[in-house]
C-alpha cells in the first residue's frame, strides 16, 4: 500500500511524542472496536452455549463452566429456526434477483437504447429516493393486498415483498451510470455484426458490467436480510415469516437461551457472508456511499 | 474507485471482419427502435408503477378518505387531519422523535468522524480496523436490538454487571422513561456507525496530500491541519451524512418496537409506531395516511434544505 499523507506527516511521525501518541490512540481504537466489533457476537455466542442457571448466576464468566451445544439444536427444531432461516433465504433470493432484474433492464433502456421520454421516467424513478417506502408502509399495504388493475391480494405471499423490493430507485442509477461509461463503438460493432437487443444486454453489456451488477447485489442482499418492517406488515403467516419477524415474537415466548441460540443462528449467514466477501463489501460500501 | 469502472477489455463481439458497406438493418428506425426500448422498461414501470408511484399518490387520496379496506372507501375532507391533531399521543411522538433525532446527532454524528480520522492514521492492518468497525453493521436489526436488550437487563444484564463492579449503577436503562430513549440511541449509534465510518474514510484518503504538506510548511501544526485543511475538504461529505442520518433517524421504528413498544409510559413511541399503530392495530387507514403525509413533506423539506445549503456551498 502506498503511504498516504493525512493530517499526520511524515516529519510529524519522526518526533519521538507525537509517534507515542498517535500510536496510542491508534491502539486504543483497535481495543475499542474489538470491543465493540466483535465483543457483542462473542457475548451472543457465549450465551448460546450457557446452561440458563449459568446465565444468571454468573453473568460475567467470559466461558460457561459446562457449555452445551444443546440450545442450538432446541433453538433449530423446537423454535422453528430452521424453516424461518428457510424462509429468510427465499425472501433473500427472490427479492435480489428482481432487484437485480429491474435495475438491469431498466439501466439498459435508460442508458444505451434511450428512448424518447427515457429521461422523464428516470426523473420519476429518482424521485422516489425522496419518498422511503417506510412512510408510505401503509398505503403500500393496501395496494399489496388489492393491485391495481389486476385485482390479486400478494398478502402473506412472498411476492409482496419481492415486487416492491424492485423499488430500489438506487440501484438503478448505480445500473445506469455504470452502462453510460461503457464503450459505445461496442454496441455498434455488436448491432452491425447482427446482435439483436437482448444479445446486447446479455453478450455485451452484462459480462462488462460485472462489479456494478456485484455491488447492486450485494446492497440488495444485506437490505432484504436486514430489512424488518416491510416483512412485518407484509407476512403475517407465523409459517412464512422470515427470521427476523418470527425472531421479534419468540422474544416474549422462548426461554432466553433459547432465545439466544437462535439469534447466533440468524446472524451466522451474513456474518459468513461478510468475512468472506469483506474486501468487495467494504470498497463497495466506500465507494457507492450511503445505502446500508 | 476501480470498482465501479468498467474494464476495458474488449467483449465477445465476433472477430469477423466488419462486411464492408453493407446496408445496415436499420432496426426498423423510429417506431420499431421506441417499442424495444420501452419494452426493456416494462418491468421497471411495472414495479414502480405499482409498487413506488401508486402507493405515494394513494397515501396523499387516502389521507382524505374514511376506509376500513372492507367497505368502499368514503371521502370525508379534513377529518382525518382534525382527530390527528386532537390526538395527544401525536405531540408525544413528534416529540420522542425529534428527542430520538438530536440525541442521534449528538452521540451518533460526531463519533464516525472522530473513528475515520484515527484510522486514516493507520498504516498497517488498516484492514483489520475496516473490518471490525463495520461487523456491527451486517447483524440484522432485530438480532442486534434483542441482543442489546440483554445487554441492558437490570439483574442479569452485561452492562449492570461490568458497571456494578467499579461501583456505579445500577441503572434502569429501558425501564425508565428518562433513560429509555438514551437506550435505544446508544444500541442505534452502534448499529449504524460503520457505514458512515467508511466513508468518511474513502473521502480522508481521497484529499489530496499537498494540501496537508502545504499546509505544514506555512507551520500549521496537526490540529490545524485537521480543522483547516481537513474539515473544509470533507464539508460536502458531511453535509451528505448529516442529511442521511437525519432521514434515518426521523423513520424511527425496529428500536422502539422491540425495546419498548413505545413505553415506557410512551417515552419511546415515534412516529412511524405511531402510524403502525393508527393502521395495524386501530384499523384507522385514513388518519394513518395522513400522518404519513405529514412525514413525507417533513422530509421533502429537509432535502430541499441540504439542496439549498449545497448550492450555496459550492457558490461561495
Amino acid at each position: 500500500m502506498t503511504t498516504l499523507t493525512t493530517f499526520v506527516s511524515t516529519s510529524d511521525r519522526q518526533r519521538p511524542g507525537v509517534r507515542a501518541a498517535v500510536r496510542s490512540i491508534q491502539v486504543f481504537t483497535l481495543i475499542l472496536l474489538l470491543l465493540i466489533g466483535i465483543g457483542p457476537l462473542y457475548w451472543m455466542v457465549k450465551g448460546a452455549v450457557s446452561p440458563p442457571t449459568e446465565l444468571t448466576t454468573q453473568p460475567l464468566a467470559l466461558w460457561p463452566d459446562r457449555p452445551a451445544l444443546g440450545n442450538f439444536s432446541a433453538a433449530y427444531t423446537d423454535l422453528s429456526v430452521g424453516r424461518y432461516l428457510m424462509n429468510t433465504f427465499l425472501v433473500v433470493g427472490g427479492s435480489w434477483f428482481v432487484q437485480l432484474f429491474v435495475s438491469a433492464t431498466a439501466g439498459f433502456a435508460l442508458s444505451v437504447l434511450r428512448p424518447k421520454f427515457g429521461k422523464v421516467v428516470y426523473g420519476a424513478i429518482l424521485a422516489t429516493m425522496f419518498v422511503p417506502y417506510t412512510v408510505n408502509m401503509v398505503s403500500l399495504f393496501m395496494t399489496v393486498i388489492d393491485v391495481p388493475f389486476l385485482h390479486i391480494n400478494l398478502g402473506d405471499t412472498y411476492w409482496a415483498i419481492w415486487l416492491p423490493a424492485g423499488t430500489n430507485a438506487f440501484t438503478v442509477l448505480l445500473a445506469k451510470q455504470f452502462f453510460d461509461a461503457l464503450p459505445k463503438e461496442l454496441f455498434d460493432a455488436a448491432r452491425v455484426d447482427g446482435a439483436s437487443t437482448r444479445q446486447l444486454l446479455t453478450k455485451i453489456v452484462l459480462p462488462m458490467s460485472k462489479p456494478v451488477l456485484a455491488v447492486i447485489s450485494l446492497l440488495a442482499v444485506m437490505h432484504s436480510w436486514k430489512d424488518f418492517i416491510w416483512p412485518l406488515v407484509a407476512i403475517t403467516d407465523p409459517e412464512k415469516q422470515p427470521i427476523s419477524v418470527a425472531l421479534a415474537q419468540l422474544a416474549t415466548q422462548a426461554p432466553q437461551d433459547q432465545l439466544i441460540a437462535a439469534m447466533v443462528l440468524a446472524v451466522a449467514p451474513p456474518v459468513l457472508v461478510f468475512v468472506v466477501c469483506q474486501k468487495y463489501i467494504v470498497a463497495g460500501l466506500g465507494f457507492t456511499g450511503v445505502k446500508g | 474507485m476501480a470498482l465501479l469502472t468498467p474494464s476495458r477489455r474488449p467483449a465477445a463481439v465476433s472477430k469477423e471482419p466488419v462486411p464492408p458497406a453493407l446496408p445496415q438493418r436499420r432496426r426498423g428506425t423510429g417506431a420499431r427502435k421506441q417499442l424495444t426500448a420501452w419494452l426493456f422498461l416494462v418491468p421497471a414501470l411495472l414495479v414502480f408503477g405499482l409498487f413506488a408511484w401508486w402507493p405515494i399518490v394513494r397515501s396523499l387520496l387516502i389521507s382524505f378518505q374514511k376506509t376500513n379496506l372492507v367497505e368502499p372507501a368514503v371521502w370525508v375532507g379534513l377529518d382525518n387531519f382534525r382527530t390527528l391533531f386532537d390526538d395527544p399521543l401525536l405531540g408525544t411522538a413528534i416529540g420522542n422523535t425529534l428527542f430520538f433525532v438530536v440525541l442521534g446527532l449528538l452521540i451518533g454524528f460526531p463519533a464516525p468522524l472522530i473513528l475515520a480520522a484515527i484510522m486514516s492514521t493507520v498504516r498497517r492492518g488498516a484492514g483489520v480496523y475496516r473490518f471490525l468497525v463495520y461487523l456491527p453493521v451486517v447483524i440484522p436489526p432485530v438480532v442486534a436490538i434483542l441482543l442489546w436488550k440483554w445487554f441492558y437487563d437490570p439483574g442479569s444484564g452485561l452492562f449492570n454487571n461490568v458497571l456494578g463492579k467499579v461501583g456505579l449503577g445500577p441503572y434502569s436503562w429501558l425501564e425508565s422513561s428518562d433513560s429509555a430513549m438514551l437506550s435505544l440511541v446508544l444500541e442505534a449509534t452502534w448499529a449504524g456507525m460503520g457505514g458512515a465510518v467508511l466513508i468518511y474514510l474513502a473521502a480522508m484518503v481521497g484529499i489530496p496530500g499537498e494540501l496537508y504538506e502545504a499546509a505544514e510548511v506555512d507551520g500549521a501544526g496537526i490540529w490545524r491541519r485537521i480543522w483547516h485543511v481537513m474539515l473544509p475538504q470533507l464539508r460536502s461529505v458531511i453535509g451528505l451524512l448529516l442529511l442521511v442520518q437525519l432521514i434515518n433517524t426521523v423513520q424511527v421504528f425496529t428500536e422502539p418496537y422491540i425495546f419498548t413498544g413505545g413505553g415506557p409510559e410512551n417515552s419511546t413511541l415515534t412516529v412511524l409506531l405511531l402510524i403502525f399503530r393508527y393502521a395495524f392495530q386501530d384499523g384507522e387507514y385514513g388518519q394513518a395516511a395522513a400522518l404519513s403525509f405529514l412525514m413525507v413533506l417533513t422530509l421533502a423539506l429537509l432535502s430541499a434544505v441540504y439542496l439549498r445549503a449545497t448550492r450555496s456551498w459550492s457558490t461561495s
